[in-house]
């Protein structure tokens, strides 16, 4: 039967202080004071919606299997490119094969759950699907949103046999509530009075859409074991619980406390987390809320422990490094002009003829195995690097995402420029014995030196502010303990 | 059969700006600077000078990609000019082309120039600049320290060398230096420093700090060579002439290949093994009498030590700190004050070195002189640990 095969999360490493953020803003709003507990999920400075899309996506689905997905959707508000197939960059940042249907759903906070239905609906066609939601939650300074949100992002495959939930039924609809916007034209969003979103939102639109789906699934409300219902306005879920008539314990917790509303990843990241821990038999409903409603239902099958193929939610949740520098935290989602030196205005564009000849190298790190003498190599070249062979045209693909390395050399460079110095940086040598001099990020300097284990993770290299783009290109980062 | 470049060439002069930060010079001036104290040692006319070989190895800073800006700024009377660009060893890289058009027979007398102009470029350190349209792509963005300081990584990785002995040795590098170029009005940086300045300065990159790292500057130096018969017929005596010219440049095995140890040169090892060899030297340790080495960064003029066999493997840290390398030590490095102290105008920096050699080899090194040399080495590394160009040149008494 159609449901999720596998799944997984992804909440960056930074963890925003959320009394950090009040401390700097109640001169001007006293309310926010009332929002200053726990932290928020915070990208770091080269992540964005595409990269955790990939790191969640390489959660979800190991290489091989990646391999073989026929179709990608990935559901995002916040996409970095408006026309440049985001969801194509990152199936080659994941290793898909060519031949996918790769689709951006986005233009609402349901684009997460909007592209798991019609991920099921192609999965239930016989493809088999990855579906993932993604955001990076930029948000003007000085504002409820600014400390409620949160960065994430969850992936899901979806398939026809020995899925771990299967799905059972699903209901939408559309209605131009405009609780915010946010226009082509303009960089944050614009919300509307948080009380009439909940009367009129919250508590009338999911209300209906359950009832509907109810009727057409035939379970009851009493039944669902755990009903999502994301939203940054912490006493929603228990009054929606109220309305619906159903145990509070039911509504999963929104995580605002640990990570923030990670947007239109947040259903699929709560549906994630609360399939890490789900038992046979467990019933799921989720919901995705924004100009209407998705509600569907799962139910959670003897293969669920099959599913969790990477760190599980929890795990993340509970190893975050919190950030209490609120200017690094504006630095990084781009809402100051911030002088970064005259090292910065070297101009180094990333050239599309040149990019696309080496797409395999860049956007998916595909080094070369030699079939004559065995040595796996990076960059793939035209002879062998090992001095002991040297052949010509021996160099078959041999994709380096996926393979873990050891530092060889390092040094944390504080005269280049970096937009969080120092820059580490240096050589990386792979299982197998394949090198390459990379960036690292996320290291912990009283826990890096050489020989410490590393894995390979798609990130952003560079913003190229004088033409609005932005590179990628892989690095090394120390494995989380 | 080849039979090598030794005594084939001889230096007829030689000349070298004062490094620094030249505010109020550009190329031309600090050329011009240079080539009036080369032709008065060597002798002869402008006219005389058959063919040129230009250094430059930033073209983004006021000297474009040609041999033009030597030719127009010295007034070179429409002979062959070709500029060289090979990173850090681009000035022995122009003294090899002039060397080779004299040992061939093509001409009789050839010029040899470097020059760079690095102080226009608004902060401290070496022009940042694209790598190439491929690499800009894949490369970390790194720095000149930055790329040198994996090989402390490599080295402490490789020898188990503890962090603070290696930081210390390094140390001694530079205290060393600095009380050399004290003694030399042409270098940059002419203070003395302490051991505690330099392990206390600043960190760069790590573990580099700021006296670990040569100086940034403007400057040119110049050679005009021939052959030993001509230089005698031309009056000189006591000459200088080259024993070997050797250049070693990777291939890519040292960043791709799991056999390098991130704690070698392995090019320098190359080019140290075939001039030794050009230049019929048994055994370096007793038959050099002076280094001028490679000194980026201190920590790379250590390990050059290892590459060249002046120290055993692992065992450059002891040497240094006993002492070996320093002006009164059995193999003195950078008696003239090295990259330290003059800075690193890159393609200037060989030919800076070669001018010391010779210098010291005819006794004329004033001050600095050391006690009758009769072989000096010269070394330029340019590029990153993992891959680069190493240029080793001899020269001695003829």
């Amino acid at each position: 039967m159609t449901g999720i095969k596998s799944w997984g999360g992804y909440i960056p490493r930074r963890r925003m202080d959320r009394e950090a953020i009040a401390q700097a803003n109640v001169w001007f709003d006293g309310s926010l004071r009332g929002l200053a507990r726990g932290e928020r999920s915070m990208c770091n400075w080269d992540e964005d919606a595409i990269t955790m899309a990939v790191e969640a996506g390489r959660d979800a689905a190991p290489l091989h299997q990646r391999g073989q997905l026929d179709a990608v959707y990935l559901g995002s508000t916040t996409l970095p490119f408006l026309d440049r197939h985001n969801a194509g960059l990152a199936c080659e940042a994941m290793n898909v094969a060519g031949n996918v249907r790769s689709m951006d759903v986005a233009g609402t906070q349901r684009a997460g759950t909007s592209a798991l239905l019609a991920g099921l609906d192609a999965a239930r066609g016989g493809q088999q699907v990855m579906v993932i939601g993604s955001d990076h939650r930029r948000a003007r300074v000085g504002t409820a949103m600014e400390m409620l949100c949160g960065d994430g992002a969850a992936a899901l495959v979806l398939d026809n046999e020995d899925t771990a939930a299967e799905f059972i039924g699903s209901v939408s609809l559309a209605s131009d509530f405009i609780d915010h916007f946010r226009t082509a034209e303009s960089e944050f969003d614009y919300g509307w009075e948080e009380r009439w979103i909940r009367d009129e939102g919250y508590l009338k639109l999911i209300p209906r859409a359950m009832s509907e789906l109810v009727e057409k699934t035939g379970i009851a409300l009493a039944d669902i074991t755990h009903l999502i219902v994301p939203s940054p306005q912490a006493r929603i879920p228990a009054s929606l619980a109220k309305t619906l008539g159903i145990e509070a314990d039911v509504m999963v917790d929104n995580l605002i406390a640990n990570c923030g509303d990670t947007g239109a990843a947040h259903p699929l990241l709560l549906l994630t987390h609360t399939l890490d821990t789900a038992s046979t038999g467990d019933l799921i409903a989720v919901v995705g809320f924004g100009q209407g409603v998705d509600a569907m239902l799962f139910r959670v099958t003897e293969h669920i422990g099959k599913g969790q193929t990477g760190r599980s939610i929890g795990d993340q949740l509970a190893s975050g490094v919190t950030e209490t520098n609120y200017a690094k935290f504006q630095t990084f989602n781009g809402v100051v002009d911030r002088e970064y030196g005259k090292r910065a205005e070297t101009d180094t564009p990333v050239r599309p003829s040149a990019h696309y000849r080496n797409r395999h190298t860049v956007n998916s790190f595909i080094g070369s195995s030699c079939n004559a003498c065995g040595t796996i190599q990076f960059p793939k070249s035209n002879y062998c690097v090992n001095p002991d062979c040297g052949q010509a045209d021996t160099q078959d693909d041999y994709p380096l995402s996926d393979t873990g390395g050891r530092v060889v050399t390092f040094t944390a460079d504080r005269l280049t420029f970096s937009m969080d110095p120092p820059s580490y940086f240096g050589l990386v040598e792979f299982e197998g014995g394949a090198r390459a001099n990379l960036d690292f990020t996320e290291v912990d300097p009283d826990n890096f030196d050489v020989d410490t284990a590393v894995s390979m993770h798609f990130r952003v290299k560079q913003f190229d502010a004088l033409r609005g783009f932005r590179s990628y290109f892989w690095k090394a980062a120390p494995i989380q303990a | 059969m080849a039979t090598g470049i030794k005594d084939k060439v001889a230096i007829l002069g030689m000349g070298c700006s004062k490094f620094g930060e030249r505010w109020d010079m550009d190329p031309a001036d600090l050329m011009a600077e240079a080539f009036d104290e080369c032709l008065i040692d060597a002798g002869i006319e402008r006219n005389q000078i058959e063919a040129a070989w230009f250094a430059s190895a930033i073209d983004s800073v006021n000297v474009g990609p040609s041999a033009l800006p030597m030719s127009m700024a010295l007034r070179l009377p429409y002979i062959p000019v070709t500029r060289v660009e090979n990173m850090c060893a681009s000035g022995t890289e122009a003294f090899r082309g002039a060397v080779y058009a004299v040992a061939s027979g093509a001409v009789d007398i050839a010029l040899a120039l470097g020059c760079e102009k690095l102080k226009d470029t608004g902060y401290g350190g070496l022009p940042q600049r694209s790598r190439g349209v491929t690499n800009d792509m894949v490369f970390p963005n790194l720095s000149a320290p930055g790329v040198f300081a994996q090989l402390a990584a490599g080295y402490r990785g490789t020898h188990g060398v503890d962090k603070g002995d290696l930081k210390r040795a390094m140390a001694h590098v530079s205290v060393k230096s600095h009380a050399n170029g004290v003694k030399n009005p042409k270098a940059h940086l002419r203070r003395a420093i302490t051991e505690e300045q330099a392990l206390n300065a600043p960190m760069v990159a790590e573990p580099i700090g700021l006296f670990d790292c040569c100086g940034v500057s403007d400057g040119s130096a110049c050679a005009i060579v021939t052959t030993p018969d001509i230089a005698k017929g031309l009056g000189k005596t006591d000459l200088v002439s080259v024993k070997a010219l050797q250049l070693s440049v990777s291939n890519g095995i040292e960043s791709g290949h799991a056999s390098w140890d991130g704690a070698s040169l392995l090019t320098t090892r190359a080019a140290a093994a075939r001039a030794y060899d050009e230049a019929g030297i048994k055994d370096p340790r007793a038959e050099l009498s002076m280094t001028e080495v490679h000194d980026c960064f201190s920590i790379t003029e250590m390990v050059t030590m290892e590459d060249l066999g002046l120290s055993d493997e692992g065992r450059v840290v002891t040497d240094t700190l006993d002492g070996k390398y320093d002006a009164e030590g059995s193999t003195p490095c950078q008696i003239d004050g090295g990259l330290k102290c003059f800075g690193h105008p890159i393609g200037a920096s060989g030919l800076r070195m070669l001018y010391e050699m010779y210098l010291q080899l005819q006794g004329r090194a004033g001050e600095r002189q050391l006690d009758d040399p009769t072989l000096g080495l010269t070394h330029n590394l340019g590029g990153f640990p993992s891959q680069n160009v190493s240029s080793v040149s001899i020269i001695g008494r003829y």
